[in-house]
């Protein structure tokens, strides 16, 4: 991989995540994040689209006016989405009876209009690929993480009724984490979601923080300004 | 990015409209496309899916003849809150009706309404329950589903007969049927619907079976 591709990857998982830098995407992110199924299953669908639409976009770039090229995107993810709706239903209908929810949810993600505005338009279509393949999948880890929170507080199991969208294989696959648990409402319903969400972006700037801290630590220079110095083994 | 410079205010909303009426065209060309291709295969999946549907709701012998063959259209639709173009379909064997599925519609569930599919023999037993749309909290109250909990069985061998009007409710509320944690609404609801299609089934016996034995 290039230098450029490793950025991508890197920026969609972790430096410019959607759902926890970007903050895109949060209205279906918040909405069916209430187990790890609907999680994987609204990753997997957004992930797909992402890909396409960046694509699609991608390719035309040069041939659409910087004025109206907003209208035009949205366009093309419309008719994407539809077109991918459109063909489950004809091809797949038991995995459209399952992700069929989702669809409609992504056309309410902004995270693919800005992935279409800030990288696709400007960016030959291999790479404007690659960066929907990142940000699609940083998307989809954010959400099964979120969904097995919620899913262990809520009902105290973790991959419940996976064997819907993976078929029979995943027909064991519950772990019932605490057994006879009473639920915890709050954690299905929409504010554990706001909550959840906020803990995880916590957690990862907590970190980031950390490790901005350990680079300063390196430099001499910076140390003097630190009030959280901390002598660790690798400084000489 | 355009590939000819616009030179003034209109020839740039010339071609900005021009361009934008050619991908309009083009993305809705692409839906059509899409949509005639697959419109009879869609069709053919839908009808599968509701003749798998009804068969959850009827055992296998109480018919003989495909569950589709015989809808007939509902007498007093407004007893299941269900619209004018719903039908109820007859499970016919040896060319006698000898079970009814009727749609019914709960519209007091917790997100709006819940459309069941119910399945009652001519003794007015209730042979399967199922929730064919909803939406209902996922993790919550969509164990209405078959799939996702095995609560819609508890209807199962239900009648009027064996089961008094007052216990069509929830646990909670003094009746017979479990609810489930953290959602009462949705079972609530489920149960007064198929109480409802046990009710109708009884008043129209006559018109349910009769009709269904002259075709």
């Amino acid at each position: 991989m290039s230098t450029e591709q490793t950025k991508l990857m890197m920026n969609g998982l972790w430096n410019n995540n959607p759902a926890l830098v970007q903050l895109l995407g949060l209205c279906p992110l918040l909405a069916v994040t209430g187990s790890v199924v609907n999680a994987l299953g609204l990753g997997f669908a957004t992930l797909l689209v992402l890909v396409g639409s960046n694509l699609l976009v991608s390719l035309i770039r040069n041939r659409v006016a910087d004025d109206i090229r907003l209208p035009v995107f949205v366009m093309i993810i419309a008719a994407l989405v539809t077109i991918a709706e459109l063909t489950m239903q004809a091809l797949t209908y038991e995995l459209y009876q399952i992700l069929g929810i989702f669809i409609p949810l992504i056309v309410t993600n902004c995270a693919i209009l800005g992935r279409a505005d800030a990288y696709a338009r400007k960016n030959p279509p291999l790479l404007a690929v690659l960066d929907g393949l990142s940000m699609g999948l940083g998307f989809a880890v954010v959400l099964v993480l979120l969904g097995a929170m919620r899913e262990f507080l809520g009902q105290g199991t973790l991959f419940a009724d996976m064997h819907l969208l993976l078929g029979p294989m995943a027909q064991n696959w519950t772990l019932v984490i605490i057994d006879d648990y009473r639920g915890f409402l709050f954690a299905v319903l929409p504010p554990g979601a706001f909550v959840g969400m906020g803990l995880i972006i916590a957690a990862k700037n907590t970190f980031d923080h950390y490790q901005k801290m350990q680079k300063l630590q390196a430099q001499p220079l910076a140390e003097a300004g630190s009030k959280r110095v901390r002598v660790t083994g690798t400084i000489a | 990015m355009s590939l000819e410079a616009p030179t003034s205010l209109t020839a740039s909303i010339r071609t900005g409209a021009i361009s934008l009426g050619v991908f309009a065209v083009l993305t809705a060309a692409a839906i059509s496309l899409t949509y005639v291709a697959g419109s009879e295969s869609i069709a053919a999946n839908k009808a599968a899916a509701k003749a798998r549907a009804l068969g959850e709701v009827m055992p296998p012998h109480l018919y003989d003849q495909s569950l589709l063959s015989a809808p007939q259209n509902l007498v007093d639709y407004g007893q299941l809150n269900v619209s004018s173009d719903a039908v109820s379909y007859a499970a016919v064997k040896s060319g006698n009706t000898q079970a009814i599925v009727l749609p019914v519609i709960a519209k007091d569930g917790y997100s709006g309404a819940i459309s069941l599919l119910v399945g009652i023999d001519q003794h007015g037993l209730i042979q399967g329950v199922r929730a064919i749309e909803h939406r209902e909290t996922p993790g919550l109250g969509d164990k209405l589903e078959r799939k996702k909990s095995a609560w819609v069985d508890s209807f199962n061998g239900r009648s009027l007969a064996n089961t008094p009007t007052d216990d069509w409710a929830v646990t909670k509320d003094g009746g017979v049927f479990d609810a489930f944690t953290g959602a009462t609404i949705t079972p609530r609801a489920v149960v007064n619907a198929v109480h409802q299609g046990l009710l109708y089934h009884q008043r129209h016996h006559s018109a349910l079976y009769s009709v269904a034995q002259e075709q």
